[in-house]
């Protein structure tokens, strides 16, 4: 079965990783955990998305378009990165979940990738 | 890369004031110019910025010593490319020493063309971009093409420095990281665009940010924004949008002297002395507009300046027509219907015909969804119900404009209002 594991970090959080100094070693953990992923063969794609001061949110309402600034929502754990990897079920799933840098500062949303409409 | 010069604030030593003061010229004059092609050629306004900062930098330690060179623009410009090739090397030598090789050395590699090509009007386009946050676009835009530092614009805005420095810094990060492009924008989507532009440099003269309450009196950019705005027209010679934006915030400089009381509440534009207005700046901007007028394209900033320009007319005639200003609102209204035009709209109606009732059902008809939350609209309401006589609505609606309003002397003049109804009789 193939999961979406999505990284949700506080902004003080990714404020860090986005660092000139503190980024680079904070990063490490992550690399770790990404290689981790590879050699157990379940990594199927990901990124780390650029931080939500970057972001761009479209609409479309009566037909018009509208374009706004800033991610769809102000929430206080922000997305910044997502991981598909391919497990037998949930529970590994929640495994390597648990794994992730961002369970401990954040948090990391496990979800199913949904079989394609009939 | 930390030191930043600004134009303007460049410091000037006694060896050779002459070299500092040809520096801090050249600065003022050229920093758009110079900052706007950098930042083309390289797609990152922040590194332009450092990169440009620091040939200032260089430039107020070497002309003393060397004299002034006979390009100074050139001469900064290509300081600041070396500066930009030496921290691109630096940058691709830690990442991959392979690729360093392939870089052209930056001591020899650098010539410059002439005069710098102007890439202001490119650099406009991507500070108004719809994807950039609108009041951040004035911010950014008075920032990169007049070179005025964030503690400023901080100033300006009753921000905290670090809190500006921090918003314009992610506003750069976003335009770099998200690719938007230097280029002027397609025929179908340009009169959307340009509008964003102009209403980014309208904007910056009526900042209202103020999200600390300073006692400190907001440092005014509206002389800025005039620049910017003649910046703007000069490379738009042929939008007369430009030339009646120029108009407006010339119209709105005539009367800085009259805005205010001597308690510090402001004065009704139809109550000022005219007296203090400036002759000079009416009669520039009477010239712009009959300029724009002549290319019969009518736009929102032109009908803003013409009401504006009526209203000036009270310093011949000795009255304000009201008749004139309500038609010119109704063109404005039909053509842009801002939640600021349909207010003054009803404004104008209320005074046209000294009937209240019309100004408060075209009040009325705005959207209570969108008026809820907007100062200016409380404050026209709580201005007609007085009017009307309804005290009690009146003194309510005072209570509401003066919870939305942030400006240190909006609030003093609405207190003053408020309590001078409370004291007259019922």
């Amino acid at each position: 079965m193939q999961f979406v594991l999505t990284f949700h970090q506080p902004l003080a959080e990714i404020e860090r990783h986005e660092h000139p100094a503190d980024g680079p070693p904070a990063l490490e953990p992550w690399k770790a955990y990404m290689a981790d992923l590879v050699a157990a063969g379940v990594m199927r794609g990901g990124n780390r998305l650029a931080p939500p001061w970057t972001a761009t949110t479209v609409r479309i309402r009566g037909g018009e378009r509208q374009i706004q600034d800033g991610p769809f929502a102000e929430t206080r754990e922000i997305a910044a990165g997502y991981v598909v990897i391919e497990v037998p079920s949930l529970d590994e799933a929640l495994q390597w979940a648990a794994r992730s840098p961002s369970s401990s500062t954040g948090c990391t949303e496990v979800r199913p990738v949904a079989a394609p409409p009939a | 890369m930390t030191v930043r010069t600004t134009p303007g604030g460049a410091a000037t030593t006694d060896a050779a004031p002459l070299a500092a003061q040809a520096a801090e010229a050249a600065a003022r004059q050229a920093y758009g110019r110079l900052l706007s092609w950098l930042a083309w050629q390289w797609r990152d306004i922040a590194a332009a910025e450092d990169a440009l900062a620091d040939a200032l930098m260089a430039a107020l330690l070497t002309w003393p010593r060397d004299g002034v060179p006979d390009r100074p623009e050139a001469w900064l410009l290509t300081a600041a490319r070396r500066n930009l090739l030496k921290a691109a090397r630096h940058r691709r030598l830690t990442a991959d020493p392979a690729v360093t090789v392939l870089l052209p050395d930056e001591t020899t590699a650098v010539t410059e063309p002439a005069t710098v090509p102007d890439a202001r009007l490119r650099l406009m386009f991507v500070c108004a971009h719809p994807a950039i946050d609108a009041p951040m676009r004035s911010l950014l835009m008075l920032q990169t093409v007049l070179g005025i530092d964030a503690a400023r614009i901080a100033r300006a805005c009753l921000v905290a420095p670090e809190a500006m420095t921090k918003r314009l810094v992610r506003t750069k990060a976003k335009i770099k990281a998200t690719g938007l492009r230097f280029e002027e924008p397609e025929a179908r989507e340009l009169p959307q665009r340009l509008m964003a532009v102009l209403e980014a440099i309208y904007g910056a003269c009526t900042l209202d940010w103020n999200e600390d309450s300073s006692p400190e009196p907001a440092a005014s950019l509206a002389d800025e924004a005039l620049y910017l705005a003649r910046v703007a027209a000069s490379l738009l010679p042929h939008e007369p949008e430009a030339l009646g934006l120029i108009a407006l915030l010339e119209l709105n400089a005539s009367r800085a002297a009259a805005r205010l009381d001597a308690e510090g509440c402001l004065v009704p534009l139809q109550e000022q002395d005219t007296a203090l207005w400036d002759v000079e700046l009416i009669a520039s901007a009477t010239a712009h507009l009959a300029e724009a007028a002549r290319r019969r394209r009518p736009g929102p900033f032109q009908y803003e300046a013409a009401i504006q320009l009526a209203h000036a007319s009270r310093r011949r005639t000795g009255a304000t027509p009201w008749a004139d200003i309500r038609l010119l609102y109704e063109g404005l209204v039909a053509l842009h219907p801002t939640i600021g035009a349909r207010i003054g709209h009803a404004l104008a109606s209320a005074y046209a015909a000294d009937d209240v009732s019309a100004g408060l059902a075209l009040l009325r008809d705005i959207d209570p969804k969108r008026r809820e939350t907007h100062q200016a609209w409380w404050a026209a309401q709580a201005h007609l119900l007085e009017r009307a006589g309804a005290r009690a609505g009146a003194l309510s609606a005072y209570e509401r404009a003066l919870a939305l309003s942030r400006s240190p002397a909006l609030q003093k003049t609405l207190i003053a209002r408020r309590q001078a109804l409370v004291s007259s009789s019922p």
